[in-house]
C-alpha cells in the first residue's frame, strides 16, 4: 500500500487517491519524512459529511521538488506528532481548537486564535460557547526571586496589528517569551467554503494585507489548476514583476524600520520614502499601491504597454541607486552593526527543527526558497539566485533582505526588457470535482501554502491557508531566549511577521 | 548695563529652553531630508498640554501627582546656581554639590512616581534610570571637582567666572576632557541618543520616556518643560566650560552664551543623526568611560597646576 501520493507544486490530485492511514502510520511517516529533511508545509483538519475529521498533511520534499499528501481519519483523539516533530506544534493546536480532536501527548496544548464558538458543548479547553475571550488562557509562568513578568499588547504604541506578548524576565534578560495572537481572526478560511465566488479573490488578496500578490497568486493557482486553465507567458511575467515589487517594497520598508528601532535616522527616513516609491511603481502597474486587482485567476487584471515599461524601468533605476546609498549606511556604520550582530540568534539546527521558512530561514543558512525549490510561473524559466547568510541573527535577516532587494531589482529589469506578447487573461472554467489542490508561493515573508478541497459540485469544501508567519512566530519566541528585553522590538522587526496572516 | 545682564540668565533659560528641542529636531530633520516640525513645536505642545485635563491611574497616589512639581522646582533651583555670561543669581561655596543633588532630587521624584504607577514598563524604566545615573553622577561630580581645583573656587559661578583663555593654554587637555565627560553626562541625563531615544514609541527600549507614560495633561506639560530646563541647565555647564566667561561680560556675554547653546543643540542633533543607539548593555561602558575622563582630568589638574 502506498503511504502518500506526490504531486508537484500547483498541481491537483484526486481526493480518493490520497491514502487514508491509521493514526500510527500517519504519525510515523510524517516523523520519518521530516527527519529526512522534508518540511511540514501544512497539517489541517477537514470535516467529513458524517462528522468525522480527516487530518491532511502536506510535506514539502525539496530534493524531488514534490509535495507529499497523506491523510488520516481521527475519532476524538490521536497520538500527537509534536513530541517527535516540533514543526507540528501550532498545527496540532489549531486542529484541536477547530475540530475538538485531542492530540494525546501534546506538550503545549492551548488555543491558537480563540475563534467565536460555533459549538454547543464545552470545547477541548473547557470553555463554554461564548466564553472564550480572546487572550484569556493559561500562560506559561516562571517563579522565583527577582523574576518578573512584562506583558505587552494587544494594544501597541505604534501603528501595528494587535498581538499579546508575555515576557518572563530576570532583570533585563528574557527567559521566555509567549506570543498569544488571535485578535485579528476573521474566519477567512470558513468564508471561502462554498466558493469560489465573486468575493473569494478579495478574501485571498487581504489574507495578509501586505502580501496581496503572494496570497493572490497562491489562490489563483488553485483555481487555475482545478480548472486546467493555462496562464499566458505575458501574464506570468507581469505576475512575477508584481511579486518582486511587493518583495522590494516590504524589504526596504523593513530595513528602514530596523534602522528606526535603533534610532538610526538617515536610513529610516530614506527607506520610508523609497518604499513609497516602490509602492507607486506597483500603482503604475495596476492603479493600486498594494496590487489590489492585479492578480486574477487566469492571468492579471491589467496589461502594460511600452510607455509603462519605460516608466517602470526608469523608476526602478532611481530606486536602485537611492536604496543603495541609504541601505549601505547600515553596513558601514559601526554603531548599527553593534546593534545588529549577535542579537536574536537562531542556529540552523533550531531553524529546521522549528520549520522556519523564508527570510528567517535563509538568514540561518538554510537554502530554501519556493521560487527555486518548487518553481512556479515565470520562475520555472528565469531563476533568481538564492540569498542566504549564515549567522541567523538580526544582521543576517537584514542582510538577506538587502540581497533579495538587489536581486529582485535585477530580475524585474530583465523581465521587463523581454516581455513576451500575448493576452493577459484566460477564462477560468468550472472546477474539477472531488480533488485536492496544493499551491505554494514564495511571498516576501516566505512560503505561502494554500490547499483547496473541492466537493462533488466543484465548490470548495475545504480551504487551508498557511502564511509564512504561521511557521515563523515561534522562531521569534525562540530568538528572544536569553536576550535583552530591550532588544525585543529589534528582533521582532527583523522577523516582521503578519498578525492577520496568522489569525486568518 | 552690566546689572541688567546680570539678572538675565534665568529668564533667558526659562524662555529659551524649549527652543533647544526645536533646534535639535530641525537638525535631525535636515539630516533625514525632511522639513521637520516647527522650531517652536515644544512651546505649542506644552501650551496645549497645560490646557488639558489630567487622567490619573487608580493605582497612583499623591507621590505620582507631586513628582512633576518637585521635578520642576528642583531643576529651577539648579538653574539659579548656573552662571550665564559669568554671573548667576545666587552662589555659595560648595554649590556645585547642591547643584548635582538638585538634579538628583528631580530624578528621584521621577523614579519614585514611576514606581508608584505599579506598571512593569515603568518599573523597568526606573531601574534603568537609576542604574545609569549612578554611573553618570561620578562623572559629573569628578569633572566639576577638577574644574574647582583648576579655578580654586568651590562655587559654580566662581569656577566658570574664573575660567579664561589663558587656562586653555595652561591646561587645555584637562578642560577638553572635562567638557567631553560632561557632554556624555548631558546626553545620558537628557535621554538623548546614543543612550536613550526620545522619539521612540517602543516601550521596551525606553529609559526616560517610559517613566512618564502615565502622565497626561498639565502634568505631562510640566514634565516636558522640566526636561527642557534640565537640557538647558546641563547644556549651560558645557557652554560655560568652552566659552571662557572671564573674557566676556554683559550683553555680549549673553549673546555669546546663547550662540553657544545654539551650537550645542545643533551638535546634539548631529550626534543623533549619524549614529544608532547603543545597546543598553553598552551604556554603562560609555558612562564609566566618561567617569574615567573626569578622573584623568582631575589627575592632570592636580599634577600640573599648583
Amino acid at each position: 500500500m502506498k503511504c502518500f501520493i506526490d504531486i508537484s507544486n500547483g498541481e491537483t490530485a484526486k481526493l480518493s487517491d490520497v491514502p487514508q492511514l491509521s493514526s500510527n502510520d500517519f504519525r510515523k511517516i510524517i516523523i520519518d519524512e521530516v527527519a529526512q529533511g522534508s518540511r511540514l508545509s501544512a497539517l489541517f483538519g477537514h470535516l467529513l459529511p458524517g462528522g468525522k475529521v480527516l487530518i491532511y498533511a502536506v510535506l514539502a520534499q525539496k530534493e524531488t521538488a514534490s509535495l507529499l499528501l497523506l491523510s488520516s481519519p481521527v475519532d476524538g483523539k490521536y497520538p500527537a506528532l509534536t513530541p517527535d516533530c516540533e514543526q507540528a506544534h501550532l498545527f496540532e493546536r489549531e486542529i484541536a481548537e477547530q475540530y475538538g480532536v485531542f492530540p494525546e501527548g501534546h506538550p503545549w496544548l492551548k488555543p491558537v486564535r480563540f475563534p467565536p464558538a460555533g459549538r454547543s458543548v464545552e470545547d477541548l479547553f473547557g470553555l463554554l460557547p461564548g466564553n472564550n475571550q480572546c487572550g484569556v488562557m493559561d500562560y506559561f509562568k516562571m517563579a522565583g526571586e527577582e523574576i518578573h513578568e512584562v506583558a505587552v499588547g494587544p494594544v501597541h504604541a505604534g501603528i501595528i496589528e494587535p498581538g499579546h506578548f508575555r515576557f518572563q524576565c530576570h532583570g533585563e534578560i528574557v527567559h521566555h517569551l509567549e506570543i498569544s495572537l488571535g485578535y485579528q481572526h476573521r474566519g477567512i478560511e470558513r468564508a471561502l467554503l462554498g466558493g469560489p465566488d465573486k468575493r473569494s479573490i478579495h478574501y485571498a488578496e487581504t489574507l495578509a494585507g501586505d502580501t496581496t500578490v503572494g496570497h493572490g497568486l497562491a489562490y489563483s493557482r488553485i483555481l487555475e489548476s482545478l480548472s486546467k486553465c493555462k496562464v499566458s507567458a505575458r501574464a506570468q511575467v507581469i505576475r512575477g514583476v508584481a511579486q518582486e515589487l511587493e518583495r522590494i517594497a516590504n524589504h526596504i520598508g523593513d530595513l528602514g524600520a530596523l534602522a528606526g528601532d535603533i534610532g538610526f535616522l538617515p536610513t529610516m527616513s530614506y527607506c520610508g520614502r523609497i518604499r513609497g516609491d516602490v509602492l507607486n511603481m506597483t500603482a503604475v502597474l495596476c492603479g493600486n499601491r498594494f496590487s489590489r486587482g492585479l492578480i486574477r485567476p487566469g492571468g492579471v487584471g491589467f496589461d502594460i504597454d511600452a510607455k509603462c515599461i519605460e516608466n517602470l524601468l526608469k523608476k526602478l533605476e532611481t530606486v536602485r541607486m537611492e536604496s543603495e546609498s541609504a541601505v549601505d549606511l547600515l553596513w558601514t556604520t559601526p554603531s548599527v552593526l553593534a546593534r545588529f550582530e549577535g542579537v536574536g540568534q537562531i542556529t540552523s539546527a533550531v531553524c529546521s527543527k522549528l520549520g522556519l521558512v523564508g527570510v528567517a530561514a535563509r538568514a540561518c543558512g538554510e537554502a530554501m526558497d519556493v521560487r527555486q525549490d518548487f518553481p512556479y510561473g515565470i520562475f520555472r524559466f528565469s531563476h533568481i539566485p538564492l540569498s542566504t547568510w549564515s549567522t541567523g541573527d538580526v544582521f543576517a535577516r537584514a542582510f538577506v533582505r538587502w540581497l533579495e532587494v538587489q536581486r529582485s531589482i535585477a530580475f524585474i529589469r530583465e523581465q521587463l526588457e523581454s516581455l513576451p506578447d500575448g493576452d493577459v487573461m484566460a477564462p477560468i472554467g468550472k472546477l474539477a470535482p472531488s480533488r485536492i489542490a496544493v499551491s505554494m508561493r514564495e511571498g516576501w515573508r516566505g512560503e505561502i501554502c494554500h490547499v483547496a478541497i473541492t466537493g462533488e459540485n466543484g465548490k470548495f469544501v475545504g480551504y487551508k491557508v498557511v502564511d509564512a508567519s504561521f511557521h515563523n512566530w515561534f522562531g521569534l519566541a525562540y530568538a528572544m531566549r536569553q536576550q535583552q528585553i530591550s532588544d525585543f522590538p529589534l528582533c521582532n522587526k527583523s522577523f516582521n511577521l503578519s498578525y492577520c496572516g496568522f489569525d486568518l | 548695563m552690566m546689572d541688567v545682564a546680570h539678572y538675565m540668565g534665568v529668564p533667558l533659560g526659562l524662555c529659551m529652553a524649549p527652543l533647544l528641542l526645536g533646534i535639535i529636531n530641525r537638525t535631525k530633520a535636515f539630516f533625514a531630508g525632511r522639513n521637520g516640525s516647527p522650531l517652536f513645536q515644544a512651546y505649542y505642545d506644552i501650551w496645549k498640554l497645560l490646557r488639558k485635563d489630567a487622567v490619573y491611574s487608580r493605582t497612583t497616589t499623591w507621590i505620582f501627582r507631586s513628582a512633576p512639581v518637585v521635578g520642576l522646582g528642583s531643576v529651577m533651583i539648579a538653574m539659579i546656581l548656573v552662571p550665564v555670561a559669568g554671573s548667576s543669581l545666587f552662589a555659595f561655596t560648595g554649590d556645585l554639590i547642591f547643584f548635582a543633588y538638585c538634579l538628583g532630587l528631580m530624578r528621584f521624584a521621577t523614579v519614585i512616581a514611576a514606581l508608584d504607577t505599579g506598571s512593569s514598563f515603568e518599573g523597568m524604566g526606573a531601574s534603568r534610570e537609576v542604574h545609569f545615573s549612578t554611573l553618570a553622577e561620578p562623572a559629573l561630580l569628578l569633572g566639576l571637582a577638577a574644574l574647582a581645583k583648576l579655578s580654586g573656587s568651590f562655587s559654580l559661578t566662581g569656577m566658570f567666572g574664573g575660567l579664561s583663555g589663558s587656562d586653555w593654554l595652561a591646561s587645555g587637555p584637562a578642560i577638553a576632557l572635562i567638557a567631553f565627560a560632561v557632554f556624555v553626562v548631558f546626553l545620558a541625563e537628557n535621554a538623548r541618543i546614543p543612550v536613550d531615544d526620545p522619539n521612540t514609541h517602543l516601550e521596551l527600549t525606553m529609559i526616560h520616556e517610559v517613566m512618564i507614560l502615565d502622565y497626561s495633561g498639565p502634568d505631562l506639560g510640566i514634565v516636558l518643560y522640566a526636561a527642557a530646563l534640565k537640557l538647558w541647565v546641563l547644556g549651560a555647564l558645557i557652554v560655560n566650560i568652552l566659552i571662557c566667561a572671564a573674557d566676556l561680560s554683559g550683553f555680549s556675554g549673553l549673546i555669546v552664551f546663547a550662540g553657544g547653546m545654539f551650537i550645542l543643540a545643533v551638535l546634539v542633533g548631529i550626534v543623533e543623526s549619524i549614529m544608532a543607539r547603543l545597546s543598553l548593555l553598552k551604556v554603562p561602558q560609555l558612562l564609566v568611560g566618561a567617569g574615567a575622563m573626569s578622573v584623568l582630568a582631575l589627575i592632570l589638574v592636580m599634577r600640573f597646576t599648583s
